[in-house]
């Protein structure tokens, strides 16, 4: 996907204007948190749960050398081959191979945001392989030509009337609305591409490096046929996605579906190890994995480590105010929300993905919900600090910042200051103790007021109460 | 590298008995139970249930399955693995989950992973002395029985479903429609 993230703040405000879109949000908004809150409160040991999921992903990533060559000593046991991707060109030279070798002509796809970051599908596609996107919300989007908005629910941008429209023209069928019949007529149309493709591609939600297990989490099924029905399978995936054991994977997935969706647990875990057997009907004569760094082992051994814990449940976009409010497509490249703000300029570099570290509230509401305790405001704030460093915010901002820093290491001027902004901040609010305009700083005042302080400082207030205190110790004695 | 760490476990409310906690769950994802008080009495449960969905009675099964008295309950059967037409699918399962309401399928050359999945309707046969309470005891049976998972170790919770157009869930997706439990002894 073309990586447009230095247009955050551009995108966003098209997208605040956008009614359709708005739509879309104020349908979405809610429902997750809420689902999500209902299913983590029937979780006495939530947090015990928790602490260990962060611990175990940290144990893995810090010996991520170890069980990755675990994990493919195993899954080569099993008759799979692991092919190893150090940037997404080569990932999508390894698929493209792998299918020009065997001649296929189909693929069908269950959703795997790391092909999204790779551009799988025009790779594939530029060498004449079909590509069909299986999981209802991907199929939707392939019809719209358009990437996801969400990792979980990709085509939460769409309204039903938008999707009916691109069904009449894929399907030649009538217009439906209703949304139980239109996800019949997707089963239908989907099904013929299942049961033909040459091949299936997956990504993988985790891999278990003690067993050689590669692996899907869905409701639809979707990825079921993909890994079942098809004579090669091919699993796309990070390379951090590796976990010791099955143990492991137990504790993840009650996190998992529970922080995405709300639900106790997705209907399908399907666990695929290796080739089909002697004698077995279905399941796939080769398998391919394809693990994929891109990007990823920039983060080892930094102080954004912690970063490559996450699952991928999508919890924090699902919560963030300003996802809410602008949708997944303002934040320019595969990840929004949160997670994309950290990952997206580690990824693509920092000095592409301009705003994405300050588009947050710092509520601090990801880190509560992050399953694996990820420290997302951190974070954020130490690549806007990165990006301070490296001079790349506007010349007006490092200007303000740099007269600030330097007031703030001397008190009495720093008082001075403070206590004149104070009473002129007062003074601009007038009796009605709001501030309607702020000259050259009309973020503040757009669309809003400001409340205008009281006008005198915290530390006027401070030490006018220590002065009291002291005089009446004084007079008590 | 690790040893099998158990993790800490959920410390859900469980009910007394993981029998009450898996048909709850069962109920809560839109599977159906039902119980036969012998293995021998599935035929006639699966043949009230289909007549309960107005469905024809006519399933394709796990080959182990074939031996039972089909044509006794008026089902015709086909003892292969299914395909894309077939409308109910009967398979047994290698254990179920209380905590969640989860039947655990292995696949084997005799037990093909088609019939759980391609038609509209399955029906999964699971042995009530086979009802575990976490995953983390299915895995630990695993080791036991079968020494590692084998090439599909599926978890199946419930029928299929999506909520990708407005959120709206809308159940029977890409898999099966119905999901219908027959606990045996
Ligand atoms: S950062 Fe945490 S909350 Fe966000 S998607 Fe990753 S695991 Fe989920």
């Amino acid at each position: 996907m073309q990586v447009t993230s230095m247009f955050f703040k551009k995108t966003a405000s098209m997208k605040l204007d956008d009614p359709v879109l708005q739509e879309s949000l104020r349908k979405f908004k809610g429902k997750f948190v809420d689902a999500r809150a209902r299913a983590v409160a029937e979780v006495d040991a939530w947090e015990t749960v928790r602490s260990h999921a962060a611990r175990l992903r940290d144990h893995a990533i810090e010996n991520l050398d170890a069980y990755l060559v675990e994990f493919e000593r195993n899954a080569t046991r099993r008759g799979a081959t692991v092919h190893w991707a150090e940037t997404a060109e080569e990932a999508c030279e390894i698929v493209v191979g792998i299918a020009k070798a065997n001649g296929v002509r189909k693929v069908t796809k269950s959703k795997s945001m790391v092909s999204e970051e790779i551009n799988l599908n025009e790779r594939l596609e530029a060498v004449g392989v079909q590509v069909v996107e299986t999981d209802l919300g991907e199929y939707i989007l392939q019809l719209a030509n358009e990437p996801p908005s969400h990792i979980v629910a990709p085509a939460v941008h769409k309204t039903k009337e938008q999707v009916a429209d691109l069904f009449v023209a894929a399907h030649h069928k009538p217009r439906l609305t209703d949304i139980a019949a239109m996800t019949r007529e997707a089963r239908e149309a989907l099904r013929e591409h299942f049961l033909t493709a040459d091949m299936g591609i997956s990504g993988s939600n985790f891999v278990i490096a003690e067993t050689g297990t590669t692996l899907t989490v869905t409701n639809e099924g979707n990825a079921d046929l993909v890994t079942t029905v098809p004579r090669i399978h091919c699993v796309i995936t990070g390379i951090e996605k590796v976990i010791p054991t099955l143990e492991d994977f137990a504790t993840l997935i009650r996190l998992l579906p529970r922080s995405a969706t709300g639900q106790s647990i997705a209907n399908y875990l399907t666990l695929t190890t290796g080739v089909k057997a002697p004698g077995e009907t279905d399941g796939p004569e080769q398998m391919h994995i394809v693990l994929v760094d891109a990007g990823r082992t920039k983060f080892v051994g930094t102080d954004m480590q912690a970063m490559l814990r996450c699952i991928r449940c999508g919890a924090c976009m699902n919560h963030c105010p300003v996802y809410q409010n602008v949708g997944g497509h303002a934040y320019g490249w595969v990840y929004p929300g949160p997670m994309g703000s950290v990952l997206t300029p580690t990824y693509v570099g920092i000095e592409n993905a301009g705003d994405l570290p300050n588009a947050a509230t710092f509520c601090g509401e990801c880190a509560v919900v992050c399953p694996v305790k990820i420290p997302l405001p951190d974070l954020m704030r130490k690549l806007r600090e990165k990006q301070f460093d490296r001079k790349l915010r506007p010349w007006g901002e490092r200007l303000g910042l740099a007269a600030w820093s330097y007031a703030a290491r001397r008190p009495s001027l720093y008082a001075a200051l403070t206590k004149f902004a104070a009473r002129f901040a007062a003074f601009l609010g007038g009796k009605e103790r709001l501030i309607h305009r702020l000259p050259g700083l009309d973020g503040w005042t757009k669309g809003r007021d400001m409340p205008a302080p009281e006008g005198r400082t915290f530390r006027e207030l401070y030490g006018e109460r220590q002065r009291r205190k002291a005089s009446s110790a004084d007079e008590r004695r | 590298m690790r040893e099998h760490e158990i993790g800490p476990l959920p410390g859900i409310a469980l009910p007394p008995d993981g029998l009450t906690q898996f048909r709850n769950e069962c109920e809560r994802l839109g599977s159906t139970c039902a119980e036969a008080l012998r293995l021998e009495d599935v035929p006639r449960e699966v043949a009230s249930y289909l007549a309960s969905k107005q469905l024809e009675p006519r399933v394709v099964l796990w080959h182990e399955l074939a031996s039972l008295d089909w044509a006794g309950a008026g089902i015709a059967i086909d003892d292969r693995p299914a395909n894309g037409t077939d409308r109910v699918g009967v398979t047994g399962c290698f254990c179920a989950i209380a905590e969640t309401g989860t039947v655990l399928l292995l696949s084997l050359p005799s037990r093909p992973k088609a019939t759980a999945l391609l038609p509209e309707t399955h029906i999964c046969i699971v042995s009530k002395m086979r009802l575990l309470d976490t995953m983390e005891e299915a895995f630990a049976r695993i080791r036991n029985e079968v020494g590692e998972p084998p090439r599909a170790t599926y978890f199946v919770s419930g029928p299929s479903r999506t909520a990708d157009i407005e959120q709206t869930i809308v159940v029977g997706a890409h898999g099966p429609y119905r999901v219908h439990v027959v606990l045996v002894p």
